[in-house]
């Protein structure tokens, strides 16, 4: 519930000018979406959607907007947007990649080269053309190993596929051409769309390692969406939400034979989350359901390994680009990670979305969604009702703030004596409701006096 | 008193050690004291005891101990002597009727199928179709054959019709029903327990024993109960004791031992033999196609397929049933169990009994929704002969009394009772309420019980009350449980005003933690 004070502003830019962390009257917000976040929004209590061309306290906008507005469009302090400007940095797959082994190399110079591995969660990416001549040393001391072509810019699900003749990646209007002989039943295969019409536009893609050892269940591959939300870069501030999801494939895993001569195609695409929407009912489980299913499998201790492992990627690819990220105060952004698990038990990065999917694919799924967006709004707190030493908002908890966060008792300040564990639980049970209920109240009582 | 005491015990002995004696145990005890021999502790003069002292302390003696223990828990005690066997079946003659004219039915629905579809009830598959199978084993649910003409041979609630029109000849219970009398579904006067009965029998599942399922919950401290729970769960399993084991999960089992212990208690160790045995039955399901294989399809791609956390097993739920319905050792549970395996006679045989097979092999005709007593087991256990035999073990303990019509106090007649029982002196309110807007609680519970509540409940929670159901080797708790569902939401259920309605507010059991309603109805409602 909002405190209503102050009612009343002018429009344009002469609104009356509250200090940051003053509890507004109403909050204007505008919405570039119409899923589940316009929802969330419309139901937040004291929020008011603005029309077109209204003054805003709050946007959730898209990245094209973003792209085209954000470097002169003034904001007033208190005003926030739900992206970076440049997080093309972590998302991007061919800038993540230089980001992530340029931080390896400095970690090596500075913690040695153990302390380094630890950034080896990303598999193996090169750009394309630039990185050819390397890639293609890589290549020829691994021969056999499968490698997978990805369009670097969106994640549209085109365009994917696996080659293992490296003759295949030099020319890519023959690969092309054999593309279009190809017929099914043998081959699955895509056409790519190129956004734009000139068609050598070889820099969009990067080829990366392919994992070959997935993690199966029930003989299906799958993978994990996580999600993280980053309030500030500088200083480092990140939020893991104890919800996600495995995400299935419809069909078993089986690496083909690749036929010498042409490009191997999977469905792999299709079963990548289009940004829009998610189609496969029923293909998906909550995190919870899949962590106590690997703990029957392998017990408790190498479960909390692996998913300490996986802490481990939100934190080092949040500190790869933490120099090179515009650390505006008025960002915040909400990532939805893809990492897949190997037989090992190996956690890996697949790729970082700035703009997860929102839409809802089940009932399940829309609740889910309803709750992390509820609780990335709390921790927005444009309500101003939070102090900033909470470890944990809703399904929400503090992973990093300019250090790693402990699971001790008290606020973020308090001092930590014993064991370091910590302060993250993906995968435990989400009781919000009990949580924000008991964070809110002492708030509410204080205001109302 | 003390003679027949004797001969009772004597009797139990003497059946368990001859159907020991033929098992594996027993030829590998055997081997185990002939290897003794060579070793120098074993003396001639005193030969007997130190192969005995061997046996006991190289651990072979306890797993002698739990494959007593297990044949204790699965055969009845023999009540007479002189019992025929259709009383070790089933001691009522109207109970053994009944089941016997509901297979009929059943039988005459699989009939008719068959000769519809024109479909034999078993054939040789064509090498071709062998090849292709064995490649695509381990993915058969990609397969997508025509399976519209099949129907599930029954469901549950056409069984509920046959348990609500049972009844017993010999007794009459007056003409007016009243509030004296049950206002239930079922009118059978079977024994079942009350709430006084079933806190004594449940007494572990108390508001003053810890729980797993309740006091393993985040705000709990794992000091006060959860880490030493662990602790001892690993001890039990270590000592590899069955019966310690069997007590030990009543308070339910930390997930990482879940599987292991359920193992210990149902005496499944996956031995050489048990794999070959496994290999066999599959080798024969590559070469003969079953009708009811087609059956087994349908139910799968219907229940389990469809289920936001089963389908990943799709798979392995073909594995396992197609397996089952050729496994003959399956015919053995026959000797307990009211239901008596159909018989097939060889093409122009008819009534020939030289020329007479059981069908399916295995003597069970699957149901729809059949498949979901494998599913949540997938879960556990992940090598297909251990998932097999481990759902053959639950199947022949507990999961056939609730298909059969029997008086046993774990048959679902008994359990269907026991739920109309409490239902009606703890919440006569609601039940009339139910009853008058022609919502008979038993028509909305049945099914969940008849699945011991697999697919209704979230997986953890399900294998919780399988916990518990091991514990007490007795399917009473699902009565339990559906009654306590009903009282959790008895306040909308007082407002709904049809059996539409009604299904609606109980719908969706997806949400519930069993272990806190379970303790709530036992140990804290006020009658």
């Amino acid at each position: 519930l909002v405190l209503l004070q102050n009612a009343g502003h002018k429009g344009s830019y002469g609104y009356h000018k509250l200090k940051e962390r003053e509890p507004r009257a109403c909050i204007r917000f505008k919405c570039a979406l119409t899923n589940t976040i316009l929802d969330i929004l419309r139901r937040r209590p004291g929020w008011v959607e603005v029309k077109e061309e209204g003054e805003w306290d709050f946007y959730w906008c898209d990245i094209s907007w973003l792209r085209e507005n954000f470097d002169h469009t003034y904001m007033d302090e208190h005003v926030r947007i739900c992206h970076f400007r440049n997080h093309y940095e972590l998302t991007r797959k061919n800038y993540i990649v230089k980001n992530l082994k340029r931080f390896r190399k400095q970690i090596e110079r500075e913690a040695g080269k153990l302390e380094a591995t630890k950034c080896d969660f990303f598999p193996k990416t090169f750009e394309m053309p630039s990185e050819y001549h390397l890639f293609v040393e890589e290549f020829r001391k691994n021969p056999g190993i499968t490698w997978i072509m990805k369009p670097v810019a969106r994640s549209q699900g085109r365009g994917i596929f696996l080659f293992r003749k490296l003759k295949d990646v030099i020319d890519w209007r023959k690969v092309k051409h054999v593309l279009s002989l190809l017929t099914p039943p043998n081959f699955f295969f895509f056409f790519w769309e190129d956004d734009q019409k000139d068609e050598t536009q070889v820099e969009n893609y990067v080829a990366q390692c392919y994992i070959e050892n997935p993690y199966l269940i029930g003989g299906r591959k799958f993978d994990l969406r996580v999600y993280v939300l980053v309030m500030s870069y500088i200083p480092l501030k990140a939020w893991l939400y104890r919800d996600g999801f495995a995400r299935f494939s419809n069909t078993r895993f089986t690496l083909s034979s690749i036929d010498d001569h042409y490009v191997h195609l999977t469905n792999v695409a299709v079963q990548k989350t289009a940004p829009d929407y998610d189609p496969e009912k029923g293909c998906k489980w909550m995190i919870q359901r899949f962590r106590q299913y690997l703990t029957a499998k392998h017990g408790a201790e190498a479960v909390e390994t692996l998913f300490a492992e996986m802490d481990n990627i939100f934190i080092k690819s949040l500190q790869s680009v933490q120099k090179v990220i515009i650390s505006d105060k008025h960002c915040f952004e909400l990532y939805g990670y893809d990492i897949l698990i190997d037989q090992d038990l190996k956690p890996w990065l697949l790729e970082v979305n700035a703009s997860p999917s929102l839409t809802a694919s089940s009932q399940e799924d829309y609740e889910l969604k309803c709750r992390l967006l509820k609780d990335t709004l709390h921790i927005v707190d444009m309500e101003g009702r939070l102090t900033g030493k909470e470890k944990r908002i809703g399904g929400f908890d503090l992973m990093w703030s300019d250090g790693p966060v402990s699971r001790a008792e008290g606020n973020v300040d308090t001092p930590v004596n014993g064991s370091f564990m910590a302060n993250t639980h993906l995968g435990y049970n989400n009781d919000r409701k009990k949580q924000l209920k008991q964070l809110f109240r002492p708030l509410h009582t204080q205001q109302k006096v | 008193m003390m003679l027949e005491e004797d001969t009772g015990l004597s009797l139990a002995i003497a059946q368990i050690v001859q159907r020991l004696k033929g098992s594996s145990l027993h030829s590998q005890l055997e081997r185990q004291a002939r290897g003794s021999l060579h070793k120098p502790e074993i003396k001639l003069e005193s030969l007997k005891e130190d192969i005995k002292e061997f046996l006991k302390t190289s651990g072979w003696e306890k797993r002698l101990q739990n494959a007593v223990y297990s044949e204790l828990n699965v055969f009845p005690s023999p009540c007479h002597p002189a019992a025929p066997p259709e009383h070790i079946k089933e001691p009522l003659v109207y109970m053994r009727k009944a089941q016997g004219s509901w297979e009929k039915r059943i039988l005459k629905s699989l009939n008719s199928m068959c000769t519809e579809l024109s479909i034999p009830l078993a054939r040789k598959r064509p090498i071709g179709e062998q090849k292709e199978l064995l490649n695509k084993w381990n993915e058969m649910g990609t397969d997508e054959p025509d399976l519209t003409l099949f129907r599930p041979v029954y469901a549950p609630k056409d069984f509920l019709e046959v348990l609500m029109n049972l009844r017993n000849p010999n007794y009459e219970n007056g003409d007016q029903p009243s509030f004296r009398n049950h206002l239930g579904l079922i009118q059978v006067p079977l024994k079942v327990k009350d709430i006084p009965e079933l806190k004594d029998y449940f007494s572990e599942l108390g508001l003053n024993t810890g729980q797993l399922g309740i006091d393993d919950s985040t705000q709990v401290p794992p000091e006060l109960f959860e880490n030493e729970h662990v602790r001892v769960g690993q001890t039990v399993l270590t000592e590899q004791d069955s019966a310690a084991a069997q007590q030990y999960v009543r308070q339910g089992c930390p997930t990482a031992l879940r599987a292991e212990l359920w193992a210990l208690i149902l005496n499944i160790s996956n031995q050489p033999e048990d794999i070959l045995y496994y290999e066999q039955l599959k080798s024969n399901v590559i070469q003969h196609d079953l009708l009811v294989d087609s059956l087994i399809y349908k139910d799968v791609k219907l229940t389990a397929s469809n289920d936001d956390y089963y389908f990943v097993f799709e798979d392995y739920l073909y594995q396992v049933l197609l397996c089952f319905s050729r496994d003959t050792s399956v015919l053995e549970h026959f000797s307990y169990n009211s239901a008596t395996p159909p018989k097939s006679y060889i093409r122009g045989k008819l009534g020939m009994e030289e020329y007479a097979v059981f069908y399916p092999p295995n003597g069970v005709i699957p149901f729809h929704g059949f498949s979901m007593y494998v599913a949540p087991l997938c879960f556990l256990y992940h090598e297909p002969s251990k998932l097999y035999q481990i759902f053959r073990e639950m199947y022949v303990r507990f999961f056939f009394r609730l298909h059969s019509i029997s008086s046993h106090p774990s048959g679902i007649v008994s359990l269907c009772l026991l739920f109309e029982t409490l239902l009606q002196t703890h919440l006569p309110q609601l039940f009339y309420h139910l009853r008058e807007i022609g919502a008979q609680p038993l028509r909305i519970s049945f099914k969940w019980m008849v699945r011991a509540f697999s697919g209704y409940l979230a997986t953890d929670q399900l294998l919780l009350l399988w916990d518990r159901i091991l514990g007490y080797n007795s399917l009473e708790i699902l009565a339990v449980l559906a009654a306590a569902v009903f009282a959790f939401r008895a306040v909308n259920l007082m407002e709904v005003t049809s059996l539409a309605a009604a299904e609606a507010v109980l719908a969706d059991l997806s949400t519930l933690k069993v272990m806190p309603l379970l303790q709530i109805f036992l140990f804290a409602t006020v009658s």
